[in-house]
């Protein structure tokens, strides 16, 4: 894996905005080659989002060819209501980029048959080729997406129920009311994400820094379900100096001694107006 | 990139570059626009995956919904109390004028007539939506001439009535055909009015309290058979007593039906209120303010003796009275200057002055609630710097 380290969170949120920025051009979409990413919600990559923004503002990163697939929605909760993934995603990336509407694609929680819309959704990732770079974060149980520990590390996109922790975590956004969290979600299994060319997880936080520590310096375990990208052979986790409070200082040095080479893959910075007339 | 077209062909714009105002703040959000009504992009974007077919560049300029005026005797030179030949015309170019002002659709209203005039103006203005050529016109606001004597203002006691045959009845014989009349001014406190006041409020008009001497007690009464405005508040009624608060106490009345809101009129031209007494109001009941000018036919013309109605008044500044007296026959400032009057008075915020000028916004597809004759029209936009 790749370890990079930033000092705060918006260095973070902006090394991990350059490196997709820089992935999606070098790859060069076409209409007949579109670039596939993954992407995740939460308060962690909306630093990220802007700079995205940003970057497509400014002309230098256009989503016309680029396919998106998030990683999951809550069942159940209406698409308008301003804490489904759908309304995030919109309000933060979507209304403010140029992809087409029919290339972006989240789980529909209100869907009639869950469990064909899970499917239906495999499918799409495969008939797009595939994902080509995966941007996700972690949880402080250290699930990837609604992985909820003891979830399967080769499972596929599916229903599943929310772990305690997780509802507790998520009341904030629902005025602190138990009974109005969702339980339940639609998610990418971790086996789904494993299958991308490449893994991006975005880190940042003191509380999320134990689940970083058991996910890259214990082993492989289902109880940690970010571990499984151990195995991943192009996996680059993006953090903040807090989130490594947990880890080793030998760990954290050899990595930080690492970012003269780490830089060079945000260093020159690509642009869309170079080939784009 | 256009829509996949599931719901429609028709074009979508997006402005974008601007300020609109949602949920009663100003923000700097896109509007998209399809077929003249208001398009929630996010649905647009997951139902139908489709954006914009043009985007208009606003240049950071407010977009807002136009202005309402429920209460204009007339502007320009013409009296909408006046049953000339060319009705129509008279209303079409007043339509047009108040649309500089920012005024999208108004109720041109007229003052106490005897039956013939209201015979003759009534079937001549449309009822229809604005557009390029001017403001959409609601329907008539009918002020009198069911209004009692002690409270006439400018209005000629010669025709003034009550009820005698029995309610309905005088308010057919007098107006004629209601079919384009969106509001009555009326007092409530006349003999049989209750019945009139349902009959009215059941055909959708509008019933709205003033030139009145009613106590608090009546006019709650009437707000419970259907009346849901106050004509100019605090003029042409009693001044608040602590004792009997008179129809100003509507504003903080605990005796009425819940969920119903009592819109009041406010005339913020700066002299028909003093800004403490609008101060009061806007405090007592911010939700129920709603700017109207009062505008009489003088509006927009120079100083000197003009005709409204069946009355001479006279124009001196902003002010406009009964000729040869100081009692005020309306006034020439125009919605735009209220809303600044108001503003200032008031110091309240500019989105809560947009919105008492046009109306308590209601959210794009939501359905409007009742009882402001502006609040059953769709919202137009108007694009201000």
């Amino acid at each position: 894996m790749r370890l990079v380290i930033l000092e705060e969170y918006d260095q973070a949120s902006e090394w991990a905005a350059k490196y997709i920025r820089n992935q999606i051009i070098k790859f060069r979409p076409t209409a007949d080659r579109f670039f596939a990413l993954g992407l995740p919600t939460g308060s962690t990559p909306s630093g990220c989002y802007k700079k995205l923004i940003e970057y497509h503002k400014s002309g230098d990163l256009s989503f016309k060819y680029v396919k998106t697939f998030n990683m999951d929605e809550y069942v159940g909760l209406p698409r308008n209501h301003p804490e489904s993934y759908h309304s995030y995603m919109w309000n933060n990336f979507f209304k403010h980029i140029d992809i087409d509407p029919a290339n972006a694609h989240i789980l529909d929680g209100n869907a009639s048959d869950l469990q064909t819309e899970c499917e239906a959704f495999e499918r799409k990732i495969a008939e797009a080729g595939g994902i080509d770079l995966f941007v996700g974060g972690i949880g402080p149980d250290g699930h990837i997406a609604f992985n909820e520990p003891g979830s399967s590390l080769v499972s596929r996109t599916r229903v599943k129920t929310l772990a305690k922790d997780t509802i507790l975590a998520n009341a904030r956004f629902f005025g602190n009311d138990l009974s109005k969290v969702p339980t339940m979600a639609l998610t990418v299994g971790v086996g789904t994400v494993m299958d991308a060319q490449e893994v991006l997880i975005l880190i940042t936080g003191a509380h999320k820094a134990f689940a970083l520590y058991k996910a890259i310096e214990e082993g492989v375990n289902h109880m940690w379900t970010v571990s499984a990208f151990q195995q991943h052979p192009r996996t680059i986790f993006v953090c903040d100096e807090d989130a490594t409070l947990e880890l080793r200082v030998k760990t954290v040095k050899y990595f930080k001694g690492l970012m003269h080479v780490h830089n060079k893959l945000v260093d020159p910075v690509s642009t869309m107006k170079d080939y784009i007339n | 990139m256009p829509s996949n077209k599931s719901v429609s062909d028709s074009q979508i714009i997006q402005f974008i570059n601007c300020r609109i105002l949602k949920d009663h703040l100003l923000q700097r959000e896109d509007l998209w626009v399809r077929d003249g009504k208001f398009l929630d992009p996010e649905k647009l974007f997951f139902d139908e995956e489709g954006f914009a077919d043009i985007r208009v560049d606003c240049n950071d300029s407010i977009v807002a919904p136009g202005f309402i005026d429920v209460q204009i005797n007339g502007g320009y030179g013409i009296d909408f109390s006046l049953a000339t030949d060319d009705v129509s015309g008279g209303v079409a170019l007043v339509a047009k004028k108040i649309l500089e002002h920012g005024v999208t659709s108004f109720c041109p209203t007229l003052v106490t007539s005897p039956p013939h005039i209201y015979h003759k103006v009534l079937p001549e203005v449309k009822v229809h939506d604005g557009g390029r050529e001017g403001a959409g016109v609601l329907g008539v606001h009918v002020e009198g001439p069911f209004i009692s004597p002690q409270k006439k203002g400018a209005h000629p006691e010669m025709f003034l009535r009550g009820f005698e045959a029995g309610g309905v009845r005088d308010v057919l014989e007098t107006y004629g055909c209601l079919d384009t009349v969106a509001m009555v001014t009326l007092a409530p406190e006349l003999a049989g009015s209750p019945a009139v006041i349902q009959d009215l409020a059941q055909r959708g008009i509008t019933v709205s309290l003033g030139h009145s001497v009613a106590s608090l007690s009546q006019a709650e009464e009437a707000v419970r058979q259907g009346a849901t405005f106050i004509t100019h508040l605090f003029n042409a009624m009693l001044p608040f007593h602590h004792r009997d608060p008179g129809i100003v106490g509507l504003l903080t009345s605990d005796r009425l039906p819940a969920e119903r809101t009592v819109y009041y009129g406010m005339i913020a031209d700066g002299i028909h209120t003093d800004p403490a007494a609008l101060r009061i109001a806007h405090r007592a009941h911010p939700a129920g303010l709603v700017l109207v000018t009062d505008a009489i036919m003088a509006m927009g013309l120079p100083a000197g003796r003009h005709t409204l109605g069946q009355q001479v008044i006279e124009i001196q500044g902003l002010h406009a009275c009964l000729a040869g007296t100081k009692t005020l026959s309306g006034s020439i400032a125009s919605m735009d200057m209220c809303l600044r009057n108001f503003r200032q008075a008031s110091g309240c915020s500019r989105e809560a002055a947009l919105e008492a000028a046009s109306a308590p916004g209601p959210a794009p597809g939501a359905q409007p609630p009742e009882g402001h004759p502006g609040l059953r029209h769709r919202c137009r936009l108007r694009v201000a710097g």
